[in-house]
């Protein structure tokens, strides 16, 4: 497993993400977050986990600034989310969707690629060279002119994984990544994300996913962070699990170091 | 998923035609249709020229006489209604192979037939030569409204996807023991309806989530710079071009 090192010391200590003291309820009524503060400093990779219903995908839309804190703030990589910095917020917070049906929208590979990038101003050659590259990234370059729906779900997972790497944002967010792929297109997927050199914030139910990926975890329990440490340790915390309906598969066993 | 076993239209080449900027094919098929309206129905010979000017096209695109034929299906329903015209029309008669027909009305047909024959003919090769979403692109660039053009694009992305769910619905109905034989049942019908909609409508909002996203602001960026150079336009307007000529010596 690669360790990215993240001392805050360096001269780059801006983090890629602070959360501070957001509560949020949806026009129904339903409070979903009850105060979240995070940090997440740049170059690290974080497994957001929690129990169905937690407020997981709540917090998500407020990271770009698709639902709008009732209460805190959020902040990406020093840039507050704000009605006037949301271009600016699209451009840096990759999120990528648990369907990526609801992602890959136009009718090409290639032209679902290049939305992004088209949208904030490339054209022509450069264009051309950021969606070579972001769909290289994900090993998808063959399939460029070929329509989304004729992908199989992994590929469509990737390619959604490649919209928005070719934003080239600050922080990649993913819904559930894993959901639905086979071992196989699992294992690929987590080796792009291993490969990338991107703030990663990954929401997932996978637990050994989890472990593999990410040196740190947050739970996410009850609209609020409830533990905060490195997987490893909050795995083998049986009693933190439990107590958030978090369970490891069948006969796993952490692997030791 | 559900694609590859409809009839293609687009039948893919690198003739000229194909190669062809989108927008100069769109404006020419238009102005074609245009001219063929505009031909008074007396002139046969006309007609007939209009045919081989598509039959020139249709050599130069590659494209084989059976892939327009089978397409031109569509056609079908004005056909039906064109023979229908002369037998229950008003007027002089004309008595054809024992049946009377009314004069006016075997015109009408004629009229009907040859105009919409040429017109859908030339609507298929522009299809068999050209993408779907290529011609959207086309009408991007000739600035049709964006919002259907949008509307249309999102068609074609998301069809095979609804049909894809509808057959998971039917399927899911099916294997609990559900056949539709009798009116009975088409209140269940109605109802996997609705709820087809709703699962539409919220894709629908879902997928506008990503758009936002990735920085949509309401129309569609220019992903294609597809600028046609004046021969490309000379070459596509050569075939409305000729048709008008045919039309000035109609006239
Ligand atoms: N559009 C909505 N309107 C009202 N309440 C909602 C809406 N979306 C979610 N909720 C509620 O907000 C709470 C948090 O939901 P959220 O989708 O964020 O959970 P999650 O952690 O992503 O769960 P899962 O693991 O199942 O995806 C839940 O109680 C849910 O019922
Ligand atoms: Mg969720």
């Amino acid at each position: 497993m690669t360790v990215t090192p993240v001392s805050p010391a360096s001269s780059e200590t801006v983090n890629s993400l602070e959360v501070s003291r957001l509560a949020y309820a949806y026009p129904d009524g339903t409070q979903a977050l009850f105060g979240v503060d995070l940090a997440i400093g740049r170059g690290e990779r974080v497994a957001l986990l929690g129990p169905n219903g937690a407020g997981k995908t709540t917090l998500v839309m407020h990271l770009n600034g698709i639902l709008t804190p009732g209460h805190g703030s959020v902040t990406v990589g020093g840039v507050p989310v704000r009605k006037d910095t949301l271009k600016d917020i699209r451009q840096r917070v990759g999120l990528v969707f648990q369907d990526p049906d609801d992602q890959l929208f136009m009718p090409t590979v290639r032209d679902d690629v290049a939305f992004g990038p088209a949208n904030a101003g490339l054209r022509g050659a450069e264009l051309d060279r950021v969606v070579t590259g972001a769909l290289a990234r994900v090993g998808m370059l063959d399939f460029a002119g070929r329509p989304p729906h004729h992908l199989s779900f992994g590929q469509r997972r990737r390619v959604a994984v490649a919209t928005v790497l070719a934003m080239e944002p600050e922080i990649l967010v993913l819904d559930e990544p894993s959901s639905n792929l086979d071992p196989a297109a699992r294992r690929e997927l987590a080796e792009i994300l291993r490969s990338l050199d991107v703030t990663v914030l990954m929401v997932t139910h996978d637990l050994p996913y989890a472990l593999e990926l990410c040196e740190r975890s947050l739970i996410l329990s009850g609209g609020v962070i409830a533990a905060d440490g490195p997987t490893r340790e909050l795995l083998a915390d049986e009693e933190l699990l439990a107590e958030h309906r978090l369970e490891l598969p069948f006969g796993f066993a952490i692997p030791s170091l | 998923m559900g694609a590859g076993h409809r009839h293609e239209l687009y039948l893919p080449g690198d003739s000229p035609v194909h190669r062809l900027p989108p927008q100069c094919k769109l404006l020419a098929v238009l102005a074609f249709a245009i001219v063929v309206v505009a031909t008074p129905r007396e002139a046969f010979w006309a007609f007939g020229l209009y045919a081989v000017l598509l039959a020139a096209v249709a050599a130069v695109a590659r494209v084989p006489a059976g892939h327009v034929v089978r397409r031109m299906a569509i056609e079908v329903p004005f056909v039906l209604f064109a023979f229908l015209i002369p037998v229950i029309g008003m007027g002089e008669r004309v008595s054809v192979l024992g049946l009377s027909l009314s004069a006016p009305g075997l015109w009408a047909a004629w009229n009907i037939l040859a105009k919409a024959t040429l017109g859908v003919v030339a609507s298929i090769l522009l299809a068999a030569t050209t993408e779907p979403r290529v011609v959207l692109l086309g009408a991007q660039r000739l600035r049709l409204p964006s919002l259907l053009v949008q509307i249309a694009m999102f068609m074609l992305r998301y069809l095979d996807v609804i049909v894809g769910e509808m057959r998971r619905m039917r399927v899911a109905r099916e294997s609990r023991g559900f056949a539709a034989r009798d009116v009975r049942q088409i209140p269940v019908i109605a109802r996997s309806a609705g709820a087809l909609f709703i699962r539409s409508y919220e894709r629908g909002e879902r997928v506008h989530l990503a758009m936002l996203s990735r920085g949509y602001t309401g129309s569609m960026p220019i992903i294609d710079e597809m600028s046609a150079s004046v021969v490309q336009w000379a070459s596509a307007l050569a075939l409305p071009a000729a048709a008008l000529a045919v039309l000035g010596c109609a006239l």
